[in-house]
């Protein structure tokens, strides 16, 4: 009798010790990277481009980054909710069969799980054979093939989850299929696929393997899609593989503002899907 | 009246079309792969590649075998850190905390899984990397830090996500009866989980520490930032070693003024792509089939 007690005493204080590990990591990476990041943040970094020498710790900031980051991404998420959004509609029962629609989430989750180096080489794979180099269009292509399976398989989701009576009613009031996914469906899973775009967003602004060959990274703020665009995951890395301590000072910098970014970009999706699922039918 | 099923009719062909364009991105992306790498497979054997130790580009020589096994130990260093933490970590949530607390953490944890790789990866540099060269040095070896260890630190870290939500998921979807008929019958509540959860979900258990495998094994900045990036097998935990996706990632520039290196590293990223698309086809079957299940 009293060794059971002993074990479930002793096993209970191993997971309370194993959840505090995994939480006091996340907190560890996050003081640490606001600590040295607030130190080397400035108002030059986020409003400036790179000035001659700025490599070697001369002046100048990463607004070529964020301002690159936010095409690349932005410029991928409107490709992936354009291709998303009718993916996950044709899922619907009225529209696939089951097995089909199986096998499409199965597609789905396994190129979620890919790893984004390989959207990466295969970026570069379309790139090279339609003679492109690297450049923003280049970059928006390799994110759009990683962000596109998280996008669909998250409103797919939600859009799975709407009552079967809802659209019955639209369909006896005698709307075609596509009156009744865009009236319906499409107002009903809103917030479902707010959500999902903003999680792909998070997701696409923070990868740095797939746009490492496809979208490259210059010191200048891309004019055209033909441009090479610059991005913060790229200048972290490059920052911190530099030997000049000043330098590496502004890696730290770059870091809290991409991971504001995505702090921001998580937080805000949940609010807004608490907002506008008020107005949802359940 | 006819435009309506008109537009109906072409909205569905065009859904579908786009359905079926997504299904096939993997085969497109496998044959675009193999298109690039088939002048290195041409040239030399794919088993002569795999086993090979010497990486000389300039003259000719790709063996991918220092790559593999950096890949692979890092990744069971990762395992090792990670499974028994995670597993307990969510055992702990679905069996004995609060509903509030479980549902509080699980946004802390979703937060960590939304952190870019190249902040681990930073994070990794200026607390990791010192810490195990200060392990190593009171040990009695001479390392920088970038090593196998650091990685599979830094890795741990992020597959710990994966692996905790998912245990979550599988262990929430069996049958509050089956706890309780074990629980009337005078078990503990580890005694419980041990002997019907576990037992239960075993399946799913063993899923969610796939799909961790798999991404720590396709982990490509964080590791390329901490592992010291030296194309040699690792001989301890404190080496520097070298993974297939940080082999990709660092020898772009390089590509195009070396024959078949470009290819060289197509194959790299091709036998990814395999490697971790498997691991994910057999996980998610085994999930699918729990979720008809519960």
């Amino acid at each position: 009798m009293q060794r059971r007690k002993l074990e479930e005493t002793v096993v209970k204080g191993l997971m309370i010790a194993s959840l505090g590990l995994i939480v006091l990591f996340l907190a560890g990476i996050i003081f640490v990277i606001v600590l040295r990041g607030a130190r080397a943040l400035t108002w030059q970094m986020i409003f400036q481009t790179p000035h001659g020498g700025y490599y070697l710790g001369q002046g100048g900031g990463v607004a070529n980054a964020i301002v690159g980051s936010l095409y690349l991404t932005g410029g991928a998420s409107v490709v992936s909710l354009l291709l998303a959004l009718p993916i996950a509609f044709a899922l619907q029962r009225e529209y696939a069969s089951r097995s089909f629609a199986r096998f499409t989430r199965l597609a789905l989750d396994v190129l979620w799980g890919m790893p984004s180096i390989v959207y990466g080489a295969f970026g570069f794979v379309i790139m090279v054979w339609l003679g492109l180099r690297a450049s923003l269009l280049g970059g928006i292509i390799a994110l759009s093939l990683l962000m596109l399976p998280i996008m669909t398989r998250a409103m797919e989701e939600i859009i799975d989850m709407i009552p079967r009576e809802l659209k019955e009613i639209s369909y006896s009031l005698g709307a075609t299929r596509l009156e009744t996914t865009l009236a319906v469906v499409l107002r009903q899973a809103l917030p479902g696929v707010v959500t999902a775009a903003m999680l792909a967003f998070g997701r696409g602004i923070g990868d740095a393997a797939s746009i490492l060959f496809t979208a490259g990274y210059t010191d200048y703020v891309p004019r055209s899609l033909f441009d090479p665009a610059a991005s913060l995951p790229l200048a972290v890395f490059f920052q911190i593989g530099t030997p000049i301590p000043e330098v590496q000072e502004r890696a730290y910098a770059s870091a809290l503002i991409l991971l504001l970014i995505v702090l921001a970009v998580n937080l805000l999706s949940r609010l807004l899907s608490l907002r506008f699922s008020r107005n949802t039918i359940r | 009246m006819r435009a309506r099923y008109l537009k109906d009719f072409l909205a569905s062909r065009s859904m579908r079309a786009a359905a079926i364009g997504a299904n096939s991105i993997a085969f497109l992306m496998i044959l675009g792969l193999y298109w690039k790498s088939r002048p290195l497979l041409a040239l030399k054997s794919l088993r002569h590649l795999l086993t090979s130790e010497v990486w000389q580009p300039l003259s000719g020589k790709f063996g991918f075998y220092p790559f593999i096994v950096g890949t692979v130990e890092v990744t069971l260093i990762a395992m090792v850190f990670a499974v028994p933490t995670c597993l307990l970590a969510a055992i702990y949530l679905s069996e004995y905390a609060p509903r509030r607390l479980r549902e509080g953490l699980r946004l802390v944890i979703d937060l960590m899984a939304g952190i870019p790789s190249v902040i681990y990866g930073l994070f990794g540099v200026i607390v990791v990397v010192p810490a195990v060269r200060d392990i190593g040095r009171a040990l009695g070896r001479s390392t920088t830090g970038y090593s196998l260890l650091a990685g599979g630190v830094i890795l741990a870290a992020m597959v710990a996500p994966i692996i905790v939500s998912v245990t979550l998921e599988v262990l929430r979807a069996v049958p509050a009866e089956a706890r309780e008929t074990s629980l009337a019958l005078g078990s503990t509540r580890w005694e419980t989980v041990k002997h019907v959860l576990l037992r239960h979900s075993l399946h799913g258990v063993v899923s969610a520490v796939v799909l961790g495998f798999a991404r720590a094994f396709g982990e490509t900045i964080a590791v390329l930032m901490v592992m010291g990036n030296v194309a040699k097998v690792p001989h301890s935990v404190f080496d520097a070693a070298y993974s297939l996706p940080a082999l990709i990632a660092n020898n772009y520039g390089e590509v195009m003024s070396v024959p078949l290196y470009d290819s060289a590293l197509m194959l790299a990223a091709l036998i990814l792509l395999v490697v971790v698309g498997g691991f994910h086809l057999a996980a998610h079957l085994t999930l699918y089939r729990i979720e008809k299940r519960a």
